[in-house]
């Protein structure tokens, strides 16, 4: 640390690290701006700074018939989640707290599901949706994402799990504490951290999924990631269009991320980190 | 902070006992577990074991009727493809080169945001965002806003009239993958050096090592597991890769970007090729599992998993 800083002076790398970081979002930033552009703005040479921002391109979203989208990104993302701690936070402790037998061939499994790639999947899922009626529903990406994002929330709660202090539980069982009581006053508030960090990674993964969405849903079941696939088509026409819905389909998730920013970390290294 | 884990794990053998006593045996341990278990099984291995059968018919869903068993038929048939032998070739450099790079920048902005500095939480809250955005999103903007030949701010930095979808399509896409992955890398990067030791790193300085000497003998040795990590979760989700391709090339211009999953979904969707899409699945399975097997062991070694486990 020590040379840089007196070769570079903190003065130097900070502003380094602010044009980089600038830089590096700055594609985020031109979509920011150009989603407050008329088309007329939007796309032109060279690239337009000074214009009057506008919010035509929100109103035009809403009624090319955003909402039920978002409303169907919101129920898939909200009730896969919980489907996912209700038998993930369970698993978990059956697998860390008190491990049944051959835990890591569990997990093994879990962990490889992940690996397997999801294309391999897909002609059936496809086949067994046209013949339940579930093509273009809802529920199917609920079942999926469930499915999807289980095996990593095992993991995560596991290693939230593992960092209980024993000497805690003990304690709790030599004055008598059963099972319901243990769990409820010792190890939930422990684990609870652990149980925002998974739902949130739970929530970003099923928030943003598309090959299942695209593939599996249509005008009815259709996700906000399948909204934007509508802009396709029309290549190269209306950016500023496009710039505002690729911003308001990001924007739940961006918010709840920026806020649980700590939490995410400690989801993502899946409790590696103390 | 490894020394953590098989500490709390040797005391759980020792609290897990009274339990078994306590329940009504195996079972009762068990129980939490099986709903996971049932419905992963389920709902993941069905349709691997569907693929598998669709895999020995042929069958092509514009055609009704034309379901029959035709044996090794498709697989001869996918490994006398040379589309297939491209797309396969595509995803591996795509993620390889995505990984390797994405994990260095990551590398490199972790060290840049592990200091204290003025609006250091800004520039992180910043650096994650691409993260959070939908990959979609994200896919349609760079086609749009910076590759596109006439309006893109590339060629408004860089000048010149490149169509950098049809002349580097792969590149182009591999920069829209690396622009997404490279904050998921960075935040656990920076989740492991912010673990370090404090004391450890003092202790070097008065040492009188040097800045590089520190970074490579304690700090990378430290980051080891978050790295393994980060190229396992990451290579994952790259390999899977489907948005960017099917929303900024289409696996164009020729099959010049086509990857596996995307070339699975054209045969399958566009083709309507059941039996030879199917094929092409069961092969990238078997694939897979080789690399995953050799993954795997890499995870559990990272994670010490079946130290202090009751057998």
């Amino acid at each position: 640390m020590s040379t840089v800083r007196r070769r570079l002076g903190p003065a130097s790398l900070t502003t380094a690290t602010w044009v980089i970081a600038i830089l590096f979002v700055f594609p985020l930033i031109w979509m920011v701006i150009t989603a407050f552009k008329q088309e007329a703005d939007a796309y032109t040479d060279p690239p337009r700074i000074a214009f009057t921002p506008t919010l035509d391109q929100f109103a035009s979203i809403f009624e090319r018939g955003f909402l039920p989208y978002l409303g169907n990104s919101a129920f898939v993302t909200v009730l896969s989640t919980l489907i996912v701690l209700a038998l993930g936070v369970p698993a978990a402790y059956a697998l860390s707290l008190a491990p049944v037998p051959k835990t890591s061939n569990v997990l093994g499994f879990f962990l490889s599901t992940k690996m397997l790639p999801i294309v391999a999947a897909i002609i059936p899922l496809y086949v067994i949706s046209q013949r339940t009626q579930l093509l273009d529903n809802v529920w199917a990406l609920v079942i999926l994402y469930t499915a999807m994002n289980l095996p990593l929330a095992i993991w995560m709660m596991r290693s939230f799990f593992l960092e209980v202090p024993t000497e805690m539980i003990e304690a709790g069982r030599v004055d008598g504490a059963s099972l319901p009581t243990l769990l409820y006053r010792v190890i939930l508030p422990v684990v609870a951290p652990g149980i925002a960090a998974t739902a949130l990674i739970c929530v970003i993964f099923s928030w943003t999924e598309f090959f299942y969405a695209v593939n599996l849903t249509a005008a009815r079941a259709g996700t906000v990631p399948v909204f934007l696939v509508g802009f396709i088509t029309s290549e190269g026409l209306y950016w500023a269009q496009l710039s505002a819905a690729a911003l308001l389909a990001s924007l739940p998730v961006m918010i709840v991320g920026w806020i649980a920013q700590n939490h995410l970390v400690r989801g993502l290294s899946m409790g590696a980190v103390k | 902070m490894t020394a953590v884990a098989p500490t709390v794990d040797s005391g759980q053998k020792v609290e897990a006992k009274p339990e078994k006593r306590k329940g009504t045996g195996a079972w009762a341990r068990r129980a939490p577990l099986l709903p996971a278990l049932l419905f992963t099984i389920v709902v993941t291995q069905i349709p691997f074991i569907l693929t598998v059968v669709y895999s020995f018919q042929s069958w092509n869903l514009v055609r009704p009727g034309s379901q029959h068993f035709v044996g090794f038929g498709n697989y001869v048939d996918v490994f006398a493809d040379s589309q297939f032998r491209g797309a396969m070739l595509n995803t591996v450099v795509l993620t390889v080169v995505c990984v390797l790079v994405a994990l260095l920048l990551g590398l490199g902005l972790a060290l840049l945001l592990d200091r204290k500095f003025l609006g250091r939480g800004v520039v992180r809250t910043l650096l994650i965002t691409p993260f959070l955005i939908l990959p979609a999103a994200g896919a349609l903007l760079w086609k749009t806003t910076m590759f596109d030949p006439t309006y893109g701010l590339l060629n408004f930095v860089f000048g010149g009239e490149t169509d950098w979808l049809s002349e580097f399509p792969l590149g182009s896409v591999m920069a829209q993958v690396v622009w997404q992955w490279t904050p998921f890398m960075m935040l656990l990067i920076l989740a492991g050096l912010q673990s370090q030791p404090k004391d450890v790193l003092e202790a070097a300085q008065v040492d009188g090592a040097g800045r590089w000497r520190t970074f490579a003998s304690i700090t990378l040795p430290h980051l080891s597991r978050y790295l393994q990590l980060s190229v396992l979760l990451g290579a994952i989700y790259i390999v899977n890769s489907f948005d960017a391709i099917f929303l900024m090339t289409q696996g164009g211009p020729g099959t010049a970007s086509t990857n596996l999953p995307y070339y699975i979904y054209q045969r399958a969707f566009q083709g309507f090729d059941i039996g030879q899409s199917s094929a092409m699945g069961v092969i990238v399975v078997i694939l897979t599992l080789i690399v995953a097997t050799f993954a795997l062991r890499l995870m559990f070694r990272a994670f010490d998993v079946s130290k202090g486990v009751v057998k």
